[in-house]
């Protein structure tokens, strides 16, 4: 999303260099608005394991799990968080990249650990 | 001994001549025998405990392999497990029974050290406590005919790292070796980001990898991966053993890391155990790779 600043009306702009602000005529390019993500772990799946983002939009994933400490790592966008019971734990980040990428929980949490994965995809 | 040896007598003496591929590792050099010279077995990921179609015996590979060390003609100085000696399990009252099942079948071994270390398998789940109920320390240092070696662990704490009390003691034991000390370090985890999306890395593995830089001479054999693996960080080589379960896809070759299919044609393809012989003049390591079964 691209936010334009006006340029500000001549009788106006003594007063904002008064007060130290000043606009100028550029094009300011403001963040897009972040897509929020919660994803819940227990033993032994994501819930959900399949998720679509967009290239450029910053995603906040807001993790935490059912039962035991663990955790989702996505060495492509190097981007990892702990997943614990009864907390949140968010983590930012904005995918640069198009295509499908696996996360993993990189805690050891039982006998389907191996198992234990979901993807990321991310499309234009 | 001061007769020198080339490979072939190195091969009969072991008396598995033809059936393993030769690397030689960290300085090229021909082998000889000295009194220095020694050879070690490094066996890797037994999990014992693990059924499935992936090894249809599962009950019956550690005791065949046990029978094939036997049957060396030459005892290697020593036996290293590097880790995942059992399968997990979530009963802490089955892992202490798959422990007890693999200490006794290893028992059998006719050799007269045997050095172990866990696996995540092993020891992640509980950080070690039943591993060390029956082998003891996870991490410790002996020293055999000049070289150093150094058992690390990477695997007790569940999130696959050091830590910062094990680096610490890691860099002490180091500082008190010369630059040029002979050292090889055994770990269950890759020190490095071999495949991080199959959890294949050590989450503070580079720090390691950084204390032991300034050192000359460092040679890493490691396991988990279930397959021979050889790669280089710096001068630092390291390199993956076979389990001997069931073996994994090559490293960031499919999506998931699935154990691969057992072929009844080729029964135990894909497992072994290998020696490492050590030219201690030389500092470097020659490695032969072997099958579960003699031929």
């Amino acid at each position: 999303m691209k936010m334009t600043v006006r340029l500000v009306p001549a009788g106006a702009l003594a007063v904002l260099l008064a007060l130290g602000v000043i606009a100028t005529d550029v094009a300011v390019q403001a963040a897009p608005q972040a897509k929020v993500i919660k994803i819940r772990a227990k033993r032994f799946d994501y819930t959900p394991g399949n998720i679509t983002v967009k290239k450029g939009q910053p995603v906040v994933l807001e993790l935490t799990s059912k039962d035991v400490l663990m955790g989702l790592n996505l060495p492509d966008f190097n981007v990892r968080g702990d997943m614990i019971p009864e907390k949140v734990t968010r983590v930012r980040f904005t995918p640069d990249k198009t295509g499908t990428f696996t996360f993993v929980c990189d805690i050891f949490c039982g006998s389907r650990h191996e198992e234990m994965h979901g993807t990321i995809t991310v499309i234009d | 001994m001061n007769n020198p040896i080339d490979r072939r007598t190195f091969l009969r003496l072991t008396g598995l001549s033809g059936v393993g591929v030769v690397l030689a590792s960290a300085l090229p050099g021909v082998a000889r025998a000295r009194d220095d010279d020694f050879y070690f077995l490094q066996l890797s990921d037994t999990h014992w405990g693990f059924e499935g179609a992936p090894n249809p015996d599962a009950k019956g590979t550690l005791p065949k392999t046990v029978r094939s060390i036997n049957s060396l003609e030459q005892r290697p100085d020593f036996i290293i497990f590097t880790g995942d000696l059992t399968h997990t399990t979530d009963n802490p009252v089955e892992r202490r029974k798959r422990l007890s099942e693999f200490k006794s079948i290893v028992s059998e071994l006719d050799v007269k050290t045997v050095h172990f270390m866990p696996g995540e398998h092993d020891a992640s789940l509980d950080n070690g406590k039943a591993y060390q109920e029956f082998f003891g320390k996870t991490r410790y240092t002996f020293s055999h005919k000049g070289v150093h070696f150094i058992v690390i662990d990477n695997v007790s704490d569940p999130r696959a790292q050091f830590g910062e009390e094990q680096l610490a003691w890691l860099a002490a034991e180091l500082q008190r070796l010369p630059a040029d000390a002979p050292i090889v370090v055994f770990a269950h985890r890759p020190l490095f980001d071999l495949v991080p999306q199959w959890d294949w890395a050590t989450r503070d593995g580079a720090r390691a990898v950084e204390l032991l830089m300034p050192y000359k001479n460092v040679t890493v054999f490691y396991g988990h991966i279930h397959q021979e693996h050889h790669h280089m960080t710096g001068h630092i080589a390291h390199h993956a053993a076979k389990g001997l379960m069931f073996p994994l896809p090559a490293p960031g070759s499919q999506p998931n890391r699935t154990p691969l299919p057992w072929n009844p044609a080729e029964p135990y393809k894909g497992l072994g155990f290998r020696s490492v012989e050590a030219d201690v003049d030389e500092k470097s390591y020659r490695i032969t790779e072997y099958p579960v079964v003699r031929g």
